[in-house]
C-alpha cells in the first residue's frame, strides 16, 4: 500500500463535500456535506500517521480530536436548524435572506 | 512502481473495493433525491471509512467512528431529518438550480489536492502493515502529551451540550410562565 491511494481517495470524498456543500439548499443536508469533508481530513490524518508511524500515533489522536469537533458541531447545528424550522418554518437556506443586502 | 506491481498486492484489491464504496456512497449523499436516503447512505460512507482505517491499522480510531458516527451523528441526523420536514419523499426542491460551477469548483478542488500529494508523496509506501495500533500507546499520548487538548476537546463538548440545549429549548409564553410560577 502506498500512501497516495489513501490522499487520493480523501481528496475525492472532499471534493463531493464541497459540491454538496454548494448544491444542496435543505440545511441538514449542507451539514451532511461537511460531515463527508470531515470524514476526508480522518482519512489523511490516519494515513499520514501509518505513513510516518510515530511513537505517539499523533495521527490518530488528532483524528479522534475531530470526529469529536465534528459531534460537537453536529449537536450545536441541529439545535440551530431546529430553531430555524421553529420560527421560519422551512430548513432551506435560499429562503433564511434575513440578514442579506 | 507501476500498477501491475500495486495490483498485485491482495489487500489493494480490498482497498479498491472499500474505496469505490465509499465514493459510490458519498456521490449519493451529496446527489440523493431523499433526505432520509442521503443520511443513510453517509452510514455507507462512514462504514467504508472505518475499513480504511482499519487497513491503516488504527483499530482503536475506526471503532470509535463507528460509535460516535454511526451510532450517535446519524441519528442525530434522522431526528433533525424527522423533525424539519414531515414529508421525507422524494423532494425536486433539494438541491439549487445552479449545479455547473460548483461541480467544476469541486473538480478543481479534487484536482488540485490529488496533483499536490502525487507530487509531494508519489509512491512512499505506508509503514505498517497487519500490525495494529497498540491503544496503550493512543491512551498515554492523549493523558499524557495531549492533555490540555484532551481536556479543552471534553470542555467544547460540554459546551455544546449546554448550548444544544439552550437553543433547541422551546421558551415558554407568558400565559405558560404563569402557570409554572403558580404551580
Amino acid at each position: 500500500m502506498i500512501v497516495n491511494q489513501f490522499l487520493i481517495l480523501s481528496a475525492a470524498l472532499f471534493a463531493l463535500g464541497v459540491y454538496g456543500l454548494l448544491v444542496r439548499r435543505n440545511i441538514v443536508l449542507i451539514l451532511l456535506s461537511v460531515e463527508l469533508m470531515l470524514n476526508a481530513v480522518n482519512i489523511n490524518l490516519v494515513a499520514f500517521e501509518a505513513m510516518l508511524n510515530t511513537t505517539e500515533a499523533l495521527g490518530q489522536v488528532f483524528a479522534i480530536f475531530v470526529i469529536t469537533v465534528a459531534a460537537a458541531e453536529v449537536g450545536i447545528g441541529l439545535a440551530i436548524v431546529l430553531m430555524i424550522f421553529r420560527n421560519r418554518r422551512s430548513a432551506n437556506v435560499d429562503e433564511l435572506n434575513l440578514m442579506r443586502w | 512502481m507501476s500498477f501491475a506491481d500495486w495490483i498485485s498486492e491482495p489487500v489493494n484489491w480490498v482497498f479498491l473495493v472499500i474505496g469505490l464504496a465509499v465514493l459510490v456512497s458519498g456521490f449519493r449523499v451529496v446527489t440523493s433525491k431523499n433526505v432520509v436516503h442521503a443520511a443513510l447512505f453517509l452510514v455507507g460512507a462512514l462504514g467504508g471509512t472505518a475499513g480504511i482505517f482499519l487497513l491503516l491499522s488504527a483499530e482503536f480510531v475506526a471503532w470509535v467512528l463507528v460509535l460516535v458516527y454511526i451510532g450517535a451523528v446519524i441519528v442525530l441526523f434522522l431526528f433533525g431529518i424527522m423533525i424539519t420536514r414531515a414529508p421525507t419523499g422524494l423532494d425536486e426542491g433539494l438541491d439549487s438550480e445552479r449545479k455547473v460551477w460548483p461541480a467544476f469548483l469541486s473538480l478543481a478542488v479534487f484536482v488540485a489536492l490529488a496533483w499536490g500529494s502525487v507530487v509531494a508523496f508519489g509512491t512512499n509506501p505506508v509503514a505498517t502493515t497487519g500490525t495494529p495500533t497498540v491503544t496503550e500507546i493512543l491512551g498515554e499520548s492523549l493523558l499524557g502529551r495531549f492533555v490540555i487538548p484532551f481536556e479543552i476537546v471534553g470542555f467544547v463538548l460540554l459546551a455544546a451540550l449546554i448550548g444544544g440545549i439552550t437553543i433547541a429549548r422551546r421558551d415558554l409564553t407568558p400565559v405558560e410562565e404563569e402557570e409554572r410560577v403558580s404551580a
